[in-house]
């Protein structure tokens, strides 16, 4: 059967990855490559890169480390941040990413999931919302979780996926940075209304947590977790480990 | 050397990194003369079969791989290249592929389970069929990377791996000097570097 995927997602800022710290063996922990090759090596799926530079040197930077990672790290890459055109879908293509994920943009311009499916694939195309409680609604927020919508999350992702999306990472503002588990209940109703794999993201914080989520939701496909991973509370290993013996099928 | 055809389908950096990785001499070409001089060759691809096949069409491509599998070539097509390799896709209307391997190619769509997700996405477990040049050097549960919505059938005579997913879909065939797999050995950690090796080696003469 399919294995649950397990994603750390590093923050890149100018060619750098942000909040790294802790890794013994690893001379620099802020190099994108360095932390590809040990989560690489120590079993992650996959890895996300989110590029977090606002200027145009910083994102030439950000493509430069792509290459760099996408030469020696045989596993899935998927690209986040300043994606608001099918050009810059092809920017980091070409270097090797293997996905491209869509939030802000696709909020400005839902368009683009369509011309980037149509030109690409569905599997090329993830559509990374943002989620937060509002008067007892899902919302769909903008600009880093910053700003309201005003569009209710379920209705704003099935369009997406109608419109090519194939793949839906789930971040829930309400847990995230709180470290008290996945939000269950937003991940649910997500899953219950999309037919492409959902990954959660948003509330990691030990071990039991992704055994929660996985047992709560059997349809899952992937968990992503950021601060967990670079802060060495979670080794990739251990939580493998404890997945397997929870009969939740993985990679190991 | 290694000729990875370049017939407008797909991204090759990755492959290209994984072949470089192993210490093989790859290029990209679509050149007949340096495609026939070239120790093997693979047929990368993705996206969708009538599209490519009419690439391999125009570009005489189809002709020049049918003479170098009869002639011996080891050939190993990924993904959409490995589906290439059968006679016939029923992706979106019937559409006539290389011919180089017996079998056609389906959906998912109501051929698995309703519930499961289509396409199949993500790390499998691969099922030995049978010993094969092309897995030597790996064991079987090993996980590969798969991203499809169409798969191989009718393929036995060909047929080493397959991955459960609903059913057994068909994960990497090998007939003679034509092999193939469904997933992406180049997005597959060691196991894939593995295979790709196992493709690229040249075999000790006895």
């Amino acid at each position: 059967m399919i294995t649950k995927r397990m994603i750390p997602c590093l923050d890149i800022k100018d060619g750098r990855v942000v909040k790294g710290t802790n890794f013994q063996g690893l001379s620099d922990v802020s190099s994108p490559v360095e932390l590809a090759k040990l989560y690489s090596d120590s079993g992650a799926d996959e890895l996300v890169f989110y590029d977090i530079t606002a200027s145009a040197e910083g994102r030439q930077l950000f493509t430069d480390v792509l290459c760099q990672v996408a030469s020696q790290i045989f596993i899935p890459l998927t690209v986040g941040g300043g994606i608001n055109t099918v050009e810059d879908f092809d920017r980091v293509l070409k270097c090797g990413a293997d996905k491209v994920s869509v939030n802000s943009g696709a909020i400005r311009n839902p368009q683009l999931i369509y011309d980037a499916a149509q030109k690409y694939g569905s599997q090329c195309v993830v559509l990374s919302a943002d989620v937060k409680r509002v008067d007892g609604q899902f919302r769909i927020f903008a600009k880093g979780g910053r700003e309201d919508t005003g569009m209710e999350a379920i209705t704003w992702i099935k369009k997406c996926v109608e419109l090519g999306a194939g793949e839906v990472v789930v971040n829930s503002i309400d847990t995230d940075g709180v470290k008290q588990g996945f939000d269950v209940e937003m991940l649910r109703a997500v899953c219950d209304a999309v037919n492409v794999p959902v990954i959660a993201s948003g509330g990691a914080g030990t071990v039991a947590h992704f055994v929660d989520l996985f047992r709560a939701i059997p349809t899952i496909d992937a968990a992503l977790a950021a601060s967990v991973f670079h802060f060495g509370q979670i080794q990739i290993p251990d939580l493998k480990q404890e997945l397997k013996d929870n009969d939740i099928i993985v990679r190991v | 050397m290694i000729a990875v055809i370049d017939y407008g389908v797909g991204n090759l950096f990755s492959l290209c990194s994984s072949l470089q990785r192993i210490g093989t001499e790859a290029v990209v070409t679509s050149d007949p003369e340096t495609i026939r001089k070239a120790d093997k060759v693979i047929l990368p691809g993705v996206g969708a079969f009538a599209d490519a096949a009419k690439k391999l069409r125009d570009s005489g491509m189809d002709v020049l791989l049918r003479e170098l599998a009869a002639a011996g070539k080891e050939i190993m097509g990924i993904c959409l290249g490995m589906q290439l390799l059968f006679e016939k896709s029923y992706e979106f209307g019937v559409h006539e592929g290389l011919g180089l391997l017996k079998g056609s190619v389906i959906s998912m769509e109501g051929t698995i389970p309703s519930d499961l997700k289509i396409p199949h996405i993500g790390w499998n477990a691969l099922h030995f069929c049978k010993g094969s040049k092309l897995l030597r050097y790996i064991r079987e549960g090993d996980c590969v990377y798969f991203v499809h919505s169409f798969y191989a059938v009718d393929c036995e005579e060909s047929l080493i791996a397959t991955a459960e997913y609903g059913r057994e879909l068909t994960a990497a065939v090998q007939k003679d000097n034509i092999m193939g797999c469904q997933f992406h050995p180049e997005k597959s950690g060691d196991v894939g570097l593995r295979i790709l090796r196992a493709f690229c080696e040249t075999e000790e003469k006895a």
